[in-house]
């Protein structure tokens, strides 16, 4: 019978179906960071069991971590516990760290195919719901909660039901300007938060596989926000070159490795595969999208006006009202119009090299509106380290920028960096819920161009006619 | 982890859909280590105004849902981050049983929970139960109706009980591998650990594309 990509993992990865209906699914890597594992340890401890693969399992600090200069020294102490938590965890356990200070410390989901953790084919899990990104490499990778993650510590598989799949096939090329961070807001303003619950995405198509890998995770990291278990992307040339480029210690090598891309690709799904649902997207009509609202699923074309109560589908118009309101924002009203305060380009959306390349592209030789806090933050120390190589960091603080070390930093807020009340940001992170940037923040979701030609103009511009702020 | 057979207690409504955990529990409580003394911070931002006062809009905050320990909410609940935090809140904050309306069949299906949210709930005993549209929206009414409302929740035989002035009961579908798994209080590790020889075996064969 032909097969999905989805299958294809699915099948590779069933230790025994379970008498309940579910399956016990092996799982090949465990990603851990300080925020949803200090409870899982102390459940291995209270019933003495151990770690069962301590060297598929990898962690860092992320979360919590200031990305300012007083990283190495965290002033909060609860934050300070849990960070030291995590240390004495992996010590005790045997588990690779890259902590605080460590030059391949960063944010999960940019570290782990950094360093060649992920790689095609596997399970991957780990206590974050952006785990989705992984699956820009073929790789089942999903969030879970701590009581999972003590189960994968323990057993190193997990209970699962098989989920759905859906298929998203983007037809045609992108415009000029627009990118993967575009096209993914621009699914979930169509199938809403929740349209996908339950289902696996293969994202495929024309102007899927002319994306870098990069572009590819920032597409598979917001999956989630549309209610997916996960996001796939079938493994290709584009996926072998990066997992093979540079030096990623933990990518098999010799005839381990030429072993491993024969099977990698035999992954892609067979060509009369059935998926459970299929939804098509002209690529080429999509536009730069900004979201209004306090769910990604509000979102629109940037050269359209904030919609009325009635205007927006899957969304009450209770619901859209309370979302204007927090938003401070009126329907009919031109996203041009709304005053930013801070823009914020990071988190594991899009802080990776070619988002930062992108937007000191549109800030090169240019300042950020007087009234703009702008923060860059690079989504691991390499990429900071490479972003310096390149001279990027000096393009950015010429700006007026603040250039910061690699952390979650304003995305979740858990760190210092967060928005006051009724604050307005342009923010190239995957979330917009109300408080999630700092109690009372407004946030507005976009590509990492669009955040950058946002600082500059101190509001929302059309990124495709935008004239550079001359 | 506690088991769970029947339960009666009284119910509270929350009219939102797509509620996210970043609403249930803040980032700022996430920093902790333990894994209890979330309950007073649910809704935290809803449930204060910013001075730390209990806020008399927000409509749990009502002092008739002050016992309460049934939520009933709109579709998509648990939507967002992966944190169990979310589930510690609740069940901390003295809720067992959540009731929420799918919506829609086929392509326009809309569920009730978020699935890393349900799933989370299943491992700390708060039910989730899933009705239509229509019949969640009879719930919201007598709520709203009648003060101290109680219902019971028979997990045995999936049903859910208004006591009101004439009694109404609800049947619910549920996943029967959870189900059982309540009923019993079963702790998933100890179930898994039944099959170590099945993984040890599997681990023979299976190649990880590791190198270590």
């Amino acid at each position: 019978m032909a097969k999905t990509l989805f299958d294809k993992i699915w099948d590779r990865h069933v230790v025994r179906e379970l008498p309940d209906g579910t399956s016990l699914i092996y799982i090949d890597r465990h990603l851990v960071h300080e925020v949803t594992s200090p409870q899982a340890f102390e459940g291995l401890r209270l019933t003495g069991r151990k770690v069962r693969h301590p060297e598929l399992t990898f962690s860092t600090m992320d979360h919590n971590v200031p990305t300012d200069d007083t990283r190495l020294t965290i002033k909060d102490p609860i934050s300070k516990a849990q960070v030291e938590a995590l240390e004495t965890n992996c010590k005790e356990n045997g588990i690779h760290l890259y902590g605080i200070g460590d030059d391949h410390q960063g944010i999960v989901h940019v570290i782990g195919p950094e360093m060649g953790i992920t790689v095609p084919g596997l399970t991957l899990v780990c206590g974050d719901s952006h785990t989705s990104t992984h699956g820009a490499f073929g790789t089942l990778a999903f969030g879970i909660g701590t009581s999972e993650v003590e189960h994968v510590l323990a057993t190193q598989t997990l209970r699962q039901k098989k989920p759905k799949t859906f298929k998203v096939e983007y037809t045609g090329k992108l415009s000029p300007h627009v990118h993967s961070k575009d096209m993914v807001l621009k699914l979930i303003g169509i199938i809403g938060t929740a349209g996908a619950t339950g289902s696996v995405f293969e994202f495929c198509g024309e102007a899927v596989e002319a994306l870098s890998m990069e572009a590819r995770m920032t597409i598979c990291n917001m999956a989630i926000e549309g209610g997916a278990k996960a996001g796939l992307i079938a493994p290709d040339q584009t996926t072998i070159d990066y997992v093979l480029a540079e030096d990623r210690p933990f990518v098999p090598k010799g005839e381990e490795l030429e072993k491993a891309i024969e099977e990698w690709k035999k992954l892609p799904s067979d060509p009369d595969a059935k998926f459970d649902r299929t939804l098509v997207i002209d690529a080429s009509k999509i536009a730069p999208q900004v979201s209004w609202g306090t769910s990604p699923g509000m979102v629109i074309d940037v050269d359209l006006p904030v919609p009325g109560l009635d205007d927006v589908p899957g969304y009450s118009a209770g619901d859209v009202q309370k979302a204007l309101d927090y938003m401070g924002l009126e329907a009919g009203q031109a996203l041009a119009d709304c005053k930013l305060d801070t823009v914020f380009i990071g988190s594991c959306t899009n802080s990776r090299i070619e988002d930062l390349r992108r937007a000191a592209k549109v800030l090169d030789g240019k300042k950020k509106a007087d009234h703009i806090k702008l923060l860059v933050v690079p989504g691991s120390q390499q990429v900071r380290k490479q972003a310096e190589a390149e001279g990027l960091d000096k393009i950015f603080t010429a700006a007026g920028a603040e250039w910061r070390w690699a952390g979650c930093s304003m995305c979740l807020a858990m760190n210092p960096d967060k928005l006051a009340p009724q604050e307005r940001c342009a923010s190239t992170s995957n979330r917009n819920f109300e408080g999630r940037q700092g109690a009372g923040g407004r946030t507005h979701l976009v590509s990492p161009e669009m955040a950058a030609a946002a600082a500059v103009a101190g509001h929302f511009v059309d990124i495709r006619t935008w004239n550079g702020g001359n | 982890m506690e088991a769970f057979t029947t339960h009666r207690g009284i119910l509270a409504p929350l009219d939102r859909a797509n509620v996210d955990t970043d609403q249930i529990i803040p980032k700022q409580f996430l920093k902790s280590i333990a894994r209890t003394g979330f309950g007073p911070s649910a809704f935290f931002d809803w449930r204060y105004v910013l001075n730390g006062d209990v806020n008399p809009d927000f409509e749990l905050n009502a002092p008739r849902y002050e016992k309460r320990s049934l939520l009933v909410t709109r579709n998509n609940f648990g939507c967002g981050s992966s944190r169990e935090h979310a589930v510690w809140a609740l069940a901390q904050d003295g809720y067992k049983v959540i009731i929420a309306p799918y919506r829609g069949e086929g392509d326009d299906y809309i569920p009730g929970f978020a699935d890393i949210f349900k799933n989370n709930c299943s491992k700390n005993g708060v039910v989730t139960i899933e009705l239509s549209e229509a019949e969640v929206e009879t719930i919201f009414k007598a709520v709203y109706g009648e003060e101290g409302l109680e219902a019971t929740v028979d997990l045995e035989n999936q049903k859910l009980t208004l006591h009101g002035e004439s009694e109404v009961t609800f049947d619910f579908e549920y996943d029967p591998s959870v189900k059982n798994k309540l009923l019993k209080g079963l702790d998933d590790i100890e179930e898994s650990l039944l099959y170590l020889d099945d993984i040890k075996e599997f681990e023979t064969k299976h190649a990880t594309w590791i190198h270590q």
